[in-house]
C-alpha cells in the first residue's frame, strides 16, 4: 500500500514538473508588418526545435504598440517578454536600463554577421539591445518604361537635380501619371522621415550643438522650398494625405513614375498585386553634392524588457527569429525574395539572394547611412531620420503637420518653418534642453 | 395651398432626414464594401473599387490569423459583465438620489459626471500600477471592473432621469402596504422603469463594447475584446485596408445586431426620461 501510495505520489510529482516544464509561455508584441505576420506562420520550426517554449502572439498597430509597450516597460507589468520595437527606442530605452543586453546569445548567432550600420543603431555602450529582424533604408524606385519612353538613363546615384529632370520627363497629368511620389501625411514617422533624410542631403539640421532648433536656417528653407516645388508640379493630387501605403497602391497601379521610400517596398512593386512590377528599377537616394544622401535607416528588432521572468526562453526565440537559420527557413518556405531583409552581411553574399533584383542596392543604401553622423555638420544626437531623444515623437509629428499644411497649401512654406522652429524652441525650453 | 406647402416642407424634412442619416451610416456601409474587395482594389477610388470583383478573402485571413470567438467571448463577457455590476451599485444609488434627495444630491450627481471629463490617459500610469500589483492585467474581472466605474456616472444619471418621472406616491403607497426597501425597489420601481433600465443597459453595452482606450492598455491576449482583434489589422508598411475593413465589420455586427432588433425600446428608454 505505502508503495503504491508512494508511487502514485512519485506519478504526480513527474507530471506536475512535466506540465511546469511544457508550460512556459512567452508573449511576443508585434506589428502588422508582412514579414511579422510570415514569422507566426512559420512557427513550426520553432514548436518543432523548442517544444517546451510556447509563443503567443499580440499584433497591434505601430503607435498602440509603442504606447502599450512603453507603459508595461516603464512600470515593469511584464505582460511581454519580446517585444519589436525600431531603431528610435532601443538607444532611448537601453539607456535607461528597460531591456537587457543580447551580448550573450550564443556564438552560432554569430553577432559579427550583422550589418554594422544596423548593429550599431541597436547598440549602447557597448551592449546589443535588440536583435535586429529586418532593416531598411530608402531609395529611389522609378518606372524604367517611363524612363525609357523620355528618353532619360537614371544613375545609380542620382542627385536631386537629376530626380527633378526625371519627374518633369515623367509627368503625363492627362493620364494620370505624376513624375514623383512622396510622402505627405504628417507624423514623426510619415513625413518627417522622409522630410528629415531629404534635410540632411542639403546640409540641414534638426539641432545645433547647443540644442538650438535649426528651422530658420537656410538649409531647411533650400529643403522645404525643393520638396513643394517636386510635388506641387510633378507631384499626384491631395499628396498631404500620403504616407507609404497610399503611395504604394499609386506606384503599383501604374501612376507614379518615382517614389522615395523605404527599400522594403521593393518587393511590392516587384510583387504579384503591382501592375508594373516588370518596368522597376532602383537607385541610390539622391544627393546634393554634399556627401550626404537622403536616405534613412530603421530596423524592426526584437528586444527583451528587463522585468521578464522568463529571460531564457525569450532569449531562445529571439535567437531563433533573427539568425541565420530563419533567413534560410523563410528561402525555402516563401522564396528569397521574402526573406527579411538588412540585417546580416551574409544574406547579401549569398549568391541565390543577389540574384533579387533590389537586393544590392538594398545594401548599399543601408551602408550609405550612418546614425551617428547623420548630416553634414556635427549634431548631438543620434539618428537619420529622427532624434534619439524622448521628445521627438510629439516634436516630429507637431512640426510634420506644419510642413504637411504647407503641401496642402494652408501655408507658405515660410510661415510652416517659422511655426516648426517657434514650437520647437519652446518644446526643447520646457524639456530643458535650451537653458 | 396650405396643404402643399405642408407636403412640400413634409417631403423636404423626409429627404433631409434620410440624407443625414444616410451620412452618418456611410462610414459603416464604406467599411462593409471594403471588406469584400482584395487590399489593391480596396484603395483604389470609389467607382474603380466598386466596379472591382468582390471577394471573400479578407474575412478568411482575418479568420484564419486571428482567434475571432475569443475576442467576441471577452467582449460580451466584459461589456454585459460591468453593465450588471454597474446596475447593481446604480439601481440603489439612483433610488436615493431620487425620491430621498439630500441638500448636496445635484452636487454629488455634477461631481460624478465631472469624472467623466478627466482625459483617460491621466491615471494610466496609477491604474496600471494597482492592475499589476493585484495580478489584474490582462483579465476580464480586471476590465469589468473598470468599465462598470467608468460607466457608472452614466448609468446613475440615466436611472436618476427616469426614477425622477415615476410618481412618489406610488411607492409611498407600497410602504403604507407594508413593503420593505427591497422589495418597494426589486418589486414595484424596477417594473415601472423597465423601459429606462432597458435603455440604460443597451447604451452602456455598446459603450462597453466600444471603449477601446482602457481595452487596449489592460490586456495583452486572454482577455482581450474585440478593439484588439481590430486594432491588430492596421500596418505602418503594406496594403491592410480591406483586412482591418473585414475585422472591424466582424467586430461591430454582434452590436449593430442587437442595437436593430432593440431599437424600439431603446428609442422609447431614451424618450422616456429627462434625455428626451
Amino acid at each position: 500500500m505505502t508503495i503504491t501510495v508512494r508511487a502514485l505520489l512519485g506519478a504526480c510529482a513527474v507530471t506536475a514538473l512535466g506540465c511546469a516544464v511544457s508550460a512556459e509561455t512567452i508573449t511576443v508584441a508585434t506589428v502588422n508588418n508582412g514579414d511579422m505576420i510570415r514569422m507566426q506562420g512559420l512557427m513550426e520550426d520553432f514548436n518543432a526545435k523548442h517544444p517546451d517554449i510556447t509563443v503567443e502572439w499580440v499584433t497591434l498597430e505601430e503607435n498602440v504598440l509603442r504606447q502599450k509597450v512603453t507603459t508595461d516597460i516603464a512600470t515593469k507589468g511584464g505582460q511581454f517578454d519580446v517585444l519589436t520595437i525600431g531603431t528610435y527606442e532601443v538607444p532611448i530605452w537601453g539607456k535607461q536600463g528597460w531591456l537587457l543586453s543580447l551580448n550573450d546569445l550564443p556564438a552560432e548567432w554569430d553577432a559579427a554577421d550583422l550589418l554594422p550600420a544596423i548593429a550599431g543603431g541597436l547598440t549602447v555602450d557597448g551592449n546589443l539591445y535588440a536583435a535586429p529582424f529586418y532593416g531598411e533604408s530608402s531609395m529611389v524606385m522609378y518606372r524604367t518604361d517611363l524612363m525609357e519612353k523620355a528618353g532619360l538613363t537614371m544613375p545609380e546615384a542620382p542627385t536631386w537635380a537629376d530626380i527633378k529632370a526625371a519627374a518633369a520627363a515623367m509627368t503625363d497629368k492627362d493620364n494620370e501619371i505624376y513624375g514623383i511620389c512622396l510622402r505627405g501625411k504628417a507624423g514623426w514617422g510619415e513625413n518627417m522621415a522622409f522630410l528629415t533624410a531629404m534635410s540632411n542631403s542639403f546640409g540641414a539640421k534638426w539641432f545645433d550643438e547647443a540644442w538650438t532648433p535649426q528651422f530658420d536656417q537656410q538649409p531647411w528653407k533650400d529643403t522645404l522650398a525643393f520638396y513643394l516645388d517636386l510635388m506641387t508640379n510633378y507631384g499626384p493630387p491631395g499628396a498631404s494625405n500620403n504616407g507609404f501605403n497610399e503611395n504604394l497602391a499609386l506606384f503599383q497601379s501604374g501612376k507614379c513614375g518615382m517614389w522615395i521610400d523605404a527599400t522594403v517596398a521593393a518587393s511590392f512593386v516587384t510583387g504579384k498585386d503591382s501592375t508594373v512590377a516588370e518596368h522597376v528599377g532602383f537607385a541610390l537616394a539622391p544627393d546634393n553634392g554634399l556627401g550626404k544622401r537622403g536616405n534613412w535607416l530603421w530596423a524592426w528588432s526584437l528586444a527583451i524588457p528587463a522585468g521578464t521572468q522568463k529571460e531564457a526562453a525569450a532569449k531562445t526565440f529571439v535567437a531563433w527569429a533573427t539568425s541565420k537559420e530563419y533567413l534560410a527557413l523563410v528561402a525555402a518556405k516563401e522564396g528569397w525574395a521574402n526573406v527579411p531583409p538588412g540585417t546580416r552581411a551574409s544574406l547579401y553574399a549569398n549568391p541565390e539572394y543577389q540574384t533579387v533584383p533590389f537586393a544590392k542596392m538594398t545594401l548599399d543604401s543601408i551602408n550609405s547611412a550612418d546614425p551617428t553622423h547623420p548630416t553634414v555638420d556635427p549634431v548631438p544626437y543620434v539618428g537619420v531620420q529622427f532624434v534619439a531623444i524622448p521628445e521627438f515623437q510629439g516634436l516630429g509629428t507637431a512640426v510634420g503637420q506644419q510642413l504637411s499644411a504647407a503641401l496642402a497649401g494652408t501655408m507658405t512654406a515660410d510661415e510652416a518653418l517659422a511655426a516648426a522652429q517657434a514650437l520647437t524652441v519652446t518644446e526643447m525650453t520646457k524639456a530643458g534642453y535650451i537653458k | 395651398m396650405a396643404r402643399k406647402t405642408t407636403q412640400t416642407r413634409k417631403a423636404l424634412t423626409t429627404v433631409a432626414a434620410w440624407s443625414i442619416g444616410f451620412l452618418i451610416f456611410f462610414p459603416i456601409l464604406w467599411t462593409v464594401l471594403m471588406s469584400f474587395h482584395s487590399e489593391g482594389d480596396a484603395i483604389k477610388g470609389p467607382f474603380a473599387m466598386l466596379a472591382s470583383p468582390w471577394t471573400f478573402e479578407s474575412y478568411g485571413e482575418v479568420q484564419h490569423r486571428s482567434n475571432y470567438a475569443l475576442h467576441f467571448w471577452n467582449s460580451v463577457v466584459i461589456s454585459f459583465g460591468s453593465t450588471l455590476a454597474a446596475l447593481v451599485i446604480a439601481i440603489p444609488a439612483a433610488w436615493a438620489m431620487a425620491f430621498v434627495p439630500g441638500r448636496r444630491t445635484k452636487d454629488l450627481l455634477m461631481w460624478m459626471l465631472s469624472t467623466k471629463m478627466m482625459p483617460s490617459v491621466g491615471v494610466l500610469i496609477p491604474m496600471y500600477l494597482m492592475f499589476r500589483d493585484f495580478g489584474l492585467l490582462d483579465t476580464r474581472s480586471g476590465l469589468v471592473a473598470v468599465l462598470t466605474l467608468i460607466n457608472l456616472p452614466i448609468v446613475v444619471w440615466m436611472l436618476y432621469t427616469y426614477f425622477k418621472e415615476i410618481p412618489g406616491e406610488i411607492l409611498e403607497a407600497a410602504r403604507m402596504d407594508g413593503a420593505s426597501l427591497r422589495s418597494e425597489i426589486l418589486h414595484v420601481l424596477t417594473p415601472m422603469a423597465v423601459p429606462g433600465i432597458a435603455s440604460t443597459v443597451l447604451l452602456n453595452v455598446i459603450l462597453a463594447w466600444n471603449e477601446a482606450f482602457w481595452t487596449l492598455q489592460l490586456t495583452t491576449s486572454d482577455a482581450a475584446p474585440l478593439t484588439q482583434f481590430i486594432a491588430s489589422y492596421s500596418s505602418p508598411e503594406g496594403l491592410f485596408y480591406a483586412k482591418l475593413s473585414a475585422a472591424s465589420t466582424m467586430a461591430i455586427a454582434p452590436i449593430l445586431i442587437l442595437g436593430w432588433f432593440s431599437q424600439k425600446q431603446l428609442v422609447r428608454g431614451l424618450t422616456f426620461g429627462a434625455v428626451k
